[in-house]
């Protein structure tokens, strides 16, 4: 075939030369390249009565189609021989294939016959024209999507097919077209389950995805009592010591609300939540990479802890498998050792990473590998590290070292450990190592400021040694950030550095200003002379960033009688505390994407993802998944027919049967029956008849129980999501909550039935709102849940006490069907609660709402030093002060629950304090810039003063209120 | 779900695309272009890439990048592995996969596209039923389509997609009636600078090629089968007689196929075939370094162990080395760094040894990186797990089959830390 080079070439624009599907042979396409005659051809072929021949032209037609030429000259002569002649054709592959052509014709005036096509198809008596009528569903919908409800008949009637063949392409299509209608599903799920060991693979795929989503619709959380266990202790490592007591205590009283819990009603699985996981186990053996991932993901999403174990050996297994497969397995294991560490640890080494790994391969085996580590397996995987360290691949030793900042940091024992080794790491000669290294070093002590002072210690030793010049400036940022933990030191190594700055590089002689900067605000009886000494050289320096430097911190530090307002801030501008980073897993959370599914990949929302739902707090009726036994069949009862179900063999253990039979179908009696009789047996049985045996199985008492017990475990469920968003925010971190906390809480402004589908919320989304430093930036969220277009949304008519103003957002011209913004806007409330009432218009209707501000939310952070505090609030004194005693909240007795949930009431940041029984938190009013302090003394047993001081009463009475309200519930 | 695919060769050119709904621009490869470039070595493309509109979904093999394009949510693994379906189909239809055979065949190449997906999503992947609708090329039935004008479109109806057994065609006739199974083992290694073993595994598969008229039925088992850990099937083999029995049972496709893959329980001592003495030093200030490597075998079984080649990325401050090998031939890569040492059969009386020194370059100071030494080899007649085959029966039919058996071992992922 010498032309098909040349033809290739042809293929990417010009379609003025032959296919190769016309011309027989591809180098004659030119001399019989006449359009018509082309067709001509095609036609002939379609209208002889040969099958082959017929079979031969869809084929091309198809082909030619789907790379997007135009065929619609075609058009007439196909659909009167493909409509109306071939589907009707004795054989059923022809009337498959005619119902591909037709469905793969991209015009839109061809909907109806197609529509007519697929319904027709939809009951024919061979399942391989069912199969392809579900095929063209998808195509169907993509060409007009108003044709949905029909559509979903025909979906819904195909899902109650009962063959193979049939199943995985009507799930795909019921995933395109209506993946919300889990209703459709309640009566095929157990056919499902039970036909999907014989289904081809692609389509297992689909549907063990669909079901998974399913299960959690339907079924109770297996895991609902150990989830409460796991959430205190193992779950999420705390890095700092002194929750361990708070969460010992925590853990003993959820631990007996548990058992009582228990003893009321032990959890007992839905045997249709059984039959799923045990239908799907024997998968995990699929040769198919997706096939394992799918059930793996679905026992990570739906099984009892006690039961995930089994899919890590499946998917350690896949390891082995193709670079690209290993990838895709890495990103989910990674995602499922953080949420279930003790699963893969004893497949711990099938993670260690080999100098032949593609660099992408290696980083995430070290994820896994970091978040693998605990007391036990540090010590080997520490080891392990170290040859790491020494590879060739920099990106990767990198990557490690981060990787031993992070054990170091998760596991208390091996902290000074891997802080000497990281030490050792900064006399590497490879620049990267070595920065790479001093960021970790970094980060491990501002984590710990207890222990500063050693570490700091050892490291103003180094300064000796270590030429890397990255390496000593940072060193020298510790000694200055850290200088009151090595009040002796720190002058010392000052000398030093005086007497060696002019021969250090450029980055380290800034580093030696800043430290003799931050010194002499500190301890200016010793250092005086010898920042002055700095200065003085640095001011004569060759590098004017040097020169401008040592200019610029004189002016700051030493006051003269000309220096500015600016000198009195300089304590708090070189010595404010810097929030700690944050070493965490990037695949931390991830879990809330389904595992598995590109958006996990991604960590990203991508188009046509379907969420995974949360477990509902009460199971909804079991019962609709009951099917009515058709009469015919002998077996009335359910357990007997389920006994039958649960042996039902992997494809063939119908030993006896011979050629080919439908052993797929769950109805036992119909053997190798044919096609004709297992369509008959869909017609004559009415699957959607309601009627069955065990609907009136509960009785109400034991419902009555449940509920209650439903209603319990949905108060500890949200205990619980408040406890993880404690545990997630680092103090230090919180310290400078400026940035807006992911809990921001939604108002809801206009309802989707007042608004008309229209469904606005809103939330104080805590940024500073640029237009207007004075106003309150208001986040609105729109939703447009109708069915029509909404145009020009704006705002009309405010209504405002005097004083009040409001920025308003620019008019959002469109707002589709089904589609979401969000706009902010500005009101500048004056200090007080009153509501902003205006109208919000859209292009037709106009709704009257408004916004009332809490009162926690007229402020906005300011940072102040421990000092500062005092002596404000010694301003603030007698009216100013309002106290109250309270006893905090059973969940609220440690400071980070305490730190959290001030912060969420209002929109204060918290000032650092000396003493750990109080929590001090400062903000100004965002109009009048009044200063609002709060104390929060803790004392024993839960017991606790809150202190306000502040200028406005108003606000300052509100504000007890608001948070006494956060604080006791 | 998959919307198009796009074939990209070695120096970042499209050379075949293929859409299964609307045309989807070339342009959307800039952005894996891009990617590409990012990437100091092929393999590290990232295998999922999300552009503005659509997300790229890309597998590389035999050198070339099958991209292919998806417009929204799907998990990415169905997209991999059936990528590597199509390369596989390729590569049985034309025994190789290379960029000048799919040039060659482009026709069968749409051909089989075309039946592999149906707007998107996979419709027929088993290679018995792409058999049958599309033969794949011949040199004979190629010459025969020039003359006639006909193409390697099947001329009967696709049956077998109607079938229970959908992995294996009806109508098989041979007059030569044999099944062959190959137990090939892999050992994945670990050894660490002073010999001793950090991780050892055993991957296993058994790959037959059977050649047998009719339906048969066929059933395997094994001498010691409880050292099979953990397995995976191909679709044709019961499940539930296997849970029961260990016995692997099943209806084969006809033609190539892998029946089974399996670990050994890692429990299991593995025994290491091999042992590597080895030296190599860089000196500070010295701008030489020495090399000095000698391999022995260890754990063979009185099996004789062929086929080794070792290979060493060496540090990039390496310049040249200067090697003396006791046997086989060595090449040293001054671009990559890379030494290869084709070492062919180790003789126990006289081991293979590769000595010598390596210039660095000149002033700079000695490399932080100890390289490591990846060794393959071959053991033949021997599966390194001890799993042996007990017997092979075929029901279902009346004539006698030709049974062959055979066992290899290999190095997998063989490294040996320095």
């Amino acid at each position: 075939m010498s032309a098909s080079s040349a033809f290739n070439d042809e293929k990417g624009g010009s379609s003025s030369v032959g296919e190769p599907e016309y011309g027989h042979d591809p180098a004659s396409g030119g001399i019989f390249s006449s359009d018509y005659k082309r067709h001509d051809d095609l036609k002939e072929m379609l209208d002889s009565n040969k099958d082959a021949l017929k079979l031969e032209a869809m084929k091309r037609i198809v082909a030619m189609i789907a790379r997007g030429k135009n065929a619609s000259d075609l058009f007439p002569a196909v659909v009167k021989n493909v409509a109306c002649k071939n589907i009707e054709d004795p054989n059923q592959l022809i009337r498959a294939s005619a119902l591909r052509v037709l469905s793969s014709i991209r015009v839109t005036i061809i909907v109806p016959i197609m529509m007519l096509a697929i319904k027709e198809a939809a009951s024919d008596m061979s399942p391989y024209v069912r199969k392809t009528a579900a095929h063209a569903i998808p195509k169907l919908y993509s060409l007009d999507p108003e044709q949905k409800d029909q559509l979903i008949e025909v979906i819904e009637k195909l899902l109650a097919d009962k063959t193979t063949l049939v199943a995985g392409s009507v799930v795909m299509a019921f995933e395109e077209v209506c993946p919300e209608r889990i209703d459709l599903i309640h009566k095929n799920y157990r056919k499902l389950c039970n036909l999907l060991i014989d289904v081809e693979e692609w389509g297992q795929v689909v549907i063990i995805n669909m079901l998974t989503r399913y299960a959690r619709t339907q079924f109770l959380n297996p895991n609902i009592n150990e989830s409460l266990l796991e959430e205190g202790g193992g779950g999420d490592k705390t890095f700092y010591c002194s929750d361990e007591d708070e969460d010992e205590d925590e853990e003993k009283e959820k631990q007996a609300e548990v058992s009582a819990l228990a003893k009321r009603k032990p959890y007992v699985m839905d045997p249709d939540h059984r039959l799923l996981l045990r239908n799907t186990k024997p998968l995990l053996q699929s040769r198919n990479a997706a096939v394992v991932m799918a059930v793996a993901q679905l026992y990570f999403h739906l099984a009892p802890k006690a039961e995930v174990g089994v899919i890590a050996k499946a998917l350690v297994r896949l390891l082995r498998s193709h670079s690209e497969v290993q990838f895709v397995v890495l990103q989910n294991v990674a995602t499922m050792t953080i949420k279930r560490r003790g699963m893969f640890e004893p497949y711990l080494k099938s993670f260690y990473i080999r100098s032949t790994d593609p660099t992408q391969i290696k980083i995430l085996k070290l994820e896994v590998l970091t978040n693998l580590a605990n007391e036990t397996n540090i010590s080997t995987i520490l080891r392990e590290f170290q040859t790491y360290i020494k590879s060739m691949d920099k990106d990767f030793v990198a990557a490690t070292i981060q990787a031993i900042g992070r054990c170091a940091t998760n596991i208390g024992e091996v902290r000074d450990t891997c802080l000497n080794g990281l030490v050792q790491l900064l006399s590497n000669r490879d620049e990267l190592v070595v920065a790479e290294s001093v960021v970790v070093i970094k980060k491990l002590l501002q984590m710990q400021p207890e222990k500063h002072s050693d570490i700091i210690k050892h490291m103003a030793k180094l300064t000796d040694n270590i030429q890397v010049p990255m390496a000593r400036a940072s060193i020298l940022w510790l000694i200055g950030e850290y200088c009151e933990h090595v009040p002796k030191i720190a002058p010392d190594v000052l000398r030093k550095m005086a007497k060696s700055f002019t021969n250090e590089e450029d980055i380290v002689k800034l580093q030696i200003i800043n430290l003799a900067a931050k010194l002499y605000l500190t301890n200016s009886k010793q250092t005086k002379l010898l920042t002055q000494y700095v200065l003085n050289l640095a001011k004569y320096d060759q590098n004017y960033d040097i020169r401008d430097r040592a200019r610029f911190i004189r002016q700051l530090i030493v006051p003269t009688e000309k220096s500015g307002a600016l000198s009195k801030y300089a304590k708090k501008l070189f010595l404010a505390l810097k929030p700690a980073p944050v070493l965490e897993s990037p695949f931390k959370d991830r879990d809330h994407f389904q595992l598995g599914s590109l958006s996990h990949l991604l960590n990203a929302k991508a188009g046509g993802y379907q969420e995974l739902p949360d477990w509902p707090e009460s199971a909804p009726d079991p019962s609709v998944r009951n099917v009515e036994v058709p009469e015919w069949t002998k077996c009335s009862s359910r357990e007997k027919r389920k006994e039958k179900k649960v042996e039902k063999p992997f494809y063939s253990d119908s030993e006896g049967e011979s050629g080919p039979t439908e052993s797929a179908d769950s109805e036992p009696d119909t053997g190798s029956g044919s096609e004709s009789v297992s369509v008959s047996v869909e017609s004559g049985s009415p699957s959607d008849s309601e009627e069955s045996e065990e609907s009136s199985e509960s009785d109400e008492d034991e419902e009555e129980e449940e509920k209650e017990k439903k209603k319990k475990k949905k108060e500890i469920k949200q205990m619980q999501a408040s406890e993880r968003l404690v545990s997630r925010s680092k103090p230090d971190v919180s310290f400078q909550t400026i940035a807006p906390s992911s809990a921001l809480k939604n108002y809801e402004l206009l309802h989707r039935i007042t608004g008309e589908g229209l469904s606005v919320e809103y939330c104080f989304s805590r940024q500073a709102f640029s237009p207007d430093a004075n106003m309150v930036a208001v986040q609105m969220h729109f939703t447009n849940n109708a069915t029509s277009d909404t145009k020009n949304l704006h705002i009309e008519d405010v209504k405002l006490q005097s004083g009040m103003r409001v920025k308003e957002f620019a008019e959002i011209e469109l707002l589709p069907a089904g589609e979401a913004t969000t706009a902010v806007m500005g009101v500048d409330f004056c200090d007080s609660t009153q509501a902003a009432n205006f109208q919000l218009c859209t292009h037709t209707r106009k709704f009257f709402v408004s916004i009332q501000p809490p009162v926690g939310e007229l402020m906005r952070p300011v940072f102040l030093t421990e000092n500062e505090f005092k002596k404000e609030q010694s301003q603030l004194m007698g009216m100013n002060e309002i106290s109250e005693n309270l006893t905090l909240d059973a969940k609220c007795r440690n400071e980070h629950a305490i730190v959290q949930r001030v912060t969420t009431a209002a929109n204060l940041s918290r000032v650092p304090c000396g003493s750990d029984k109080e929590c001090r938190f400062a903000g100004k009013t965002v109009t009048s810039g009044s200063l609002v302090l709060a104390t929060v003394a803790t004392k024993d047993e839960g017991a606790a003063q809150l202190t306000v001081n502040c200028e406005k009463m108003v606000i300052g009475t509100m504000l007890v209120k608001d948070l006494l309200l956060a604080l006791t519930q | 779900m998959i919307h198009s695919l796009f074939l990209v060769n070695a120096s970042g050119d499209i050379f075949l695309e293929k859409h299964w709904k609307s045309v989807v621009s070339r342009s959307v490869c800039d952005y894996f272009f891009e990617a590409q470039e990012r990437a100091t070595e092929p393999e590290n493309v990232p295998p999922v890439i999300s552009t503005p509109h659509h997300y790229l979904i890309s597998v590389l093999r035999h050198r070339i990048y099958f991209v292919a394009v998806i417009q929204s949510e799907v998990p990415p693994l169905f997209v991999i592995e059936f990528l590597h379906r199509v390369v596989d189909t390729f590569q049985d239809y034309f025994g190789v996969c290379t960029e000048a055979a799919i040039k060659d065949n482009v026709v069968v190449v749409y051909e089989l596209l075309e039946e592999m997906l149906d707007n998107g999503f996979p419709l027929a992947t088993e290679s018995n039923i792409l058999k049958e609708l599309i033969k794949p090329p011949t040199i004979l039935r190629t010459m025969v389509n020039t003359i006639t004008g006909s193409t390697n479109v099947g001329e009967q109806l696709p049956t077998g997609q109607l079938s229970v057994v959908p992995w294996r065609r009806t109508g098989v006739k041979y007059t030569n009636n044999e099944a062959y199974f190959d137990v090939v083992e892999e050992i994945d290694a670990i050894i660490d600078k002073s010999g001793s073993t950090i991780t050892a595994e055993i991957q296993g598969v058994i790959d037959a090629c059977v050649k047998l008229t009719g339906m048969p039925d066929l059933t395997l088992s094994f001498m010691n089968p409880r050292l099979l850990d953990d397995v995976s099937f191909h679709p044709c083999v019961r499940f539930k007689r296997w849970e029961a029995e260990r016995i692997l049972s099943f209806i084969p496709p006809d033609g190539n196929f892998r029946l089974l893959s399996y670990h050994v329980s890692s429990q299991n001592l593995v025994a290491i075939p091999v042992y590597v003495k080895h030296n190599i030093t860089f000196r500070e200030g010295s701008s030489q370094g020495r090399f000095d490597l000698t391999l022995g075998p260890k754990q063979t079984m009185g099996k004789a162990v062929e086929a080794v080649l070792v290979s060493s990325q060496l540090p990039r401050g390496v310049l040249n080395a200067n090697l003396n090998p006791s046997q086989g031939t060595y090449t040293f890569d001054p671009v990559t760094k890379l030494l290869t040492w084709d070492v062919g059969k180790i003789n126990p009386q006289k081991l293979p040894s590769l000595k010598g020194t390596m210039s660095l370059q000149a002033g700079a100071s000695k490399p932080d990186e100890n390289p490591t030494i990846n060794i393959q080899l071959k053991i033949q007649q021997m599966a390194i797990s001890g799993l042996k085959v007990n017997r092979l029966d075929m029901y279902g039919e009346k004539y006698k089959p030709f049974k062959g058996i055979k066992y290899m071992t290999k190095a997998g992922k063989f490294q040996v830390r320095t």
